[in-house]
């Protein structure tokens, strides 16, 4: 292919170099040198992560988990904009700053749908493992250099900027690959298997009730843990749902799948372990309370499992 | 034994220590448990976190967004909603909801996102809308109202993409009784997201008027800020 996944990471991985670089000459920073070098040490691994030796990448990522856990990593001054500038600006420039805001999705949604088999010579244009992710940073690429000439500013001015981001978010930026490298570690121990063990160890074989409700609120219990309903649903439906809902009871094998994989997402919506919907978000929006956005979601998931129970119960019966 | 590692997990997180650390603690712990090499553990996240690259695309928006905000989006974004004299964070929370939802269910995952959309334009705007009824919003309920922006970009994306035929989550599912051997069917089983998709939306844009409502009482209902100052 031509735009590969790889050239997005090293972008990325340019974005989070200047970072560090700014951190690094940050005077107000008390913690400037473990700050910066935890912004290096993540740039270098998406940089080179290709070809970096595993192991190695392994004692980097400790290495930055190590800063982090003894208080290395501190947020910085960043004499940006202050109120009267920004307003100043946006009065000049109006509904015209929505312009590069809104490239991004569009140009996500046509990149990804519409380039998608699109071939130059033989080579297509779009690497096919994650043509979205692709779309993604080609279309953030385009944003950046419309914004850049809409608000006349320099390159230096725009790594800047991400800096401020970057730092405002902080170690929770990593987070989701650290989550999903545990899942791959709970995977091998085969955490899975013993967790859906236990669950089906409390089945009361008869009632389809309780069948319905330990295989709902299981999915749901399994994703908080893991992170991912993805991960929950195959040991669950080949631990609950295949022998007890579909072969005993006949269940509708469709309409199982459906519910049961909501009721993931309702497990989901109340676990840090899916960090990128919950945690980071809240580290993003600048929330003191980094649950803040689970606390938020709590009602509907408990809400909306109660009804794919319910639904569930009365769709096998 | 390897649920030591999920105990490990719990008591971090309710104890609030640092998430990043508890997660790399208890990835070491499980695998020291099952029997890995050290060498052989540290490999697997060196490999692992390089492989999950991907789950941090957001670093590719930050220079757009930050540009952005430096010259007034955020703003721009208040002074829009300002404008309409009728919006309230609850409803515009509700309107995004009902956009997101139903973007995701046309397959359209990638229009919305916390970064690209909920931090630059929603947020602001639902802020921007409180501000616009009440006069000064205090702290704590701007926080309140940006979780409630996150958490509607979730649950909209959540519930609609399952209803889109070739999202991952459907197709896994398919894959999953193909090799079971049971018949499964992409475009049934979409349509049975369906009434939880719908119920979703209602419950939760109840709780968004019933937040409009809590707002109201705490910080007074319209023209109150004139009478503040």
């Amino acid at each position: 292919m031509i735009i590969s996944t790889e050239w997005i990471y090293i972008i990325m991985g340019i974005v989070c170099f200047f970072c560090s670089v700014y951190t690094f000459f940050d005077q107000a920073n008390s913690r400037r040198i473990p700050s910066g070098l935890f912004y290096l040490i993540y740039a270098v691994t998406l940089l080179f992560g290709k070809v970096i030796p595993p192991f190695y990448t392994g004692l980097m990522v400790l290495a930055m988990v190590a800063i982090v856990a003894f208080g290395g990593l501190q947020k910085g001054s960043y004499n940006g904009a202050g109120a009267d500038e920004r307003e100043k600006s946006r009065k000049r420039l109006g509904n015209r700053l929505f312009l590069p805001a809104i490239l991004i999705p569009v140009l996500t949604v046509l990149g990804s749908k519409l380039l998608v088999n699109v071939k130059i010579g033989s080579r297509l244009l779009l690497d096919p493992s994650n043509p979205t992710l692709v779309a993604l940073g080609v279309a953030c690429i385009i944003a950046i250099l419309t914004a850049m000439m809409l608000t006349k500013s320099r390159p230096q001015t725009t790594f800047k900027e991400s800096r401020r981001l970057l730092e405002a978010i902080g170690w929770a930026v990593v987070l989701p690959q650290m989550l999903a490298t545990l899942g791959t570690i709970f995977t091998k121990a085969g955490v899975g298997t013993v967790v859906s063990g236990l669950i089906t160890k409390v089945i009361p074989e008869n009632s389809v009730f309780w069948i319905v409700f330990v295989f709902c609120v299981g999915m749901a219990l399994f994703t908080m843990i893991m992170g991912n309903a993805f991960a929950a649903f195959p040991v669950m439906a080949a631990g609950i749902a295949i022998p007890f809902l579909i072969e005993r009871f006949g269940a509708n094998a469709d309409q199982i799948a459906a519910l049961s994989m909501f009721a993931g997402y309702c497990g989901t919506l109340m676990t840090p372990m899916a960090a990128n919907f919950n945690i980071v978000p809240a580290a993003l929006l600048d929330l003191k309370d980094k649950n803040h956005v689970i606390r938020v979601q709590v009602p509907t998931a408990l809400l909306t499992l109660a009804f794919n129970i319910v639904l569930m119960y009365l769709l096998v019966k | 034994m390897v649920l030591i590692g999920v105990a490990l997990i719990i008591i971090g997180f309710a104890l609030r220590f640092n998430p990043l650390v508890v997660v790399t603690v208890s990835g070491l712990v499980t695998g020291l448990i099952a029997g890995l090499p050290l060498k052989q553990l540290i490999t697997q996240f060196g490999e692992a976190f390089t492989t999950n690259r991907y789950m941090s695309i957001l670093i590719i928006t930050l220079p757009v967004i930050g540009l952005l905000e430096r010259s007034g989006l955020q703003e721009q974004a208040k002074h829009l909603v300002s404008k309409i004299k009728a919006a309230t964070a609850g409803k515009i929370l509700t309107f995004y909801l009902l956009i997101r939802e139903i973007a995701a269910a046309l397959g359209l995952n990638s229009l919305g996102g916390h970064p690209q959309t909920v931090r630059p334009l929603i947020a602001p705007m639902a802020e921007g809308a409180a501000e616009a009824k009440y006069g000064d919003v205090p702290e704590e309920d701007r926080e309140e109202i940006r979780a409630q922006a996150a958490a509607a970009d979730n649950i909209g994306l959540f519930f609609g993409e399952d209803i889109f035929v070739a999202v991952g989550a459907i197709l896994l599912m398919k894959g999953f009784f193909d090799q079971n051997g049971i018949k499964a069917d992409p475009i049934s089983m979409a349509l049975w997201g369906l009434p939880t998709a719908i119920f979703v939306f209602i419950v939760h844009s109840i709780r968004l008027r019933l937040f409009d409502r809590k707002l109201d009482r705490k910080l007074g209902k319209t023209g109150s800020k004139d009478v503040k100052k």
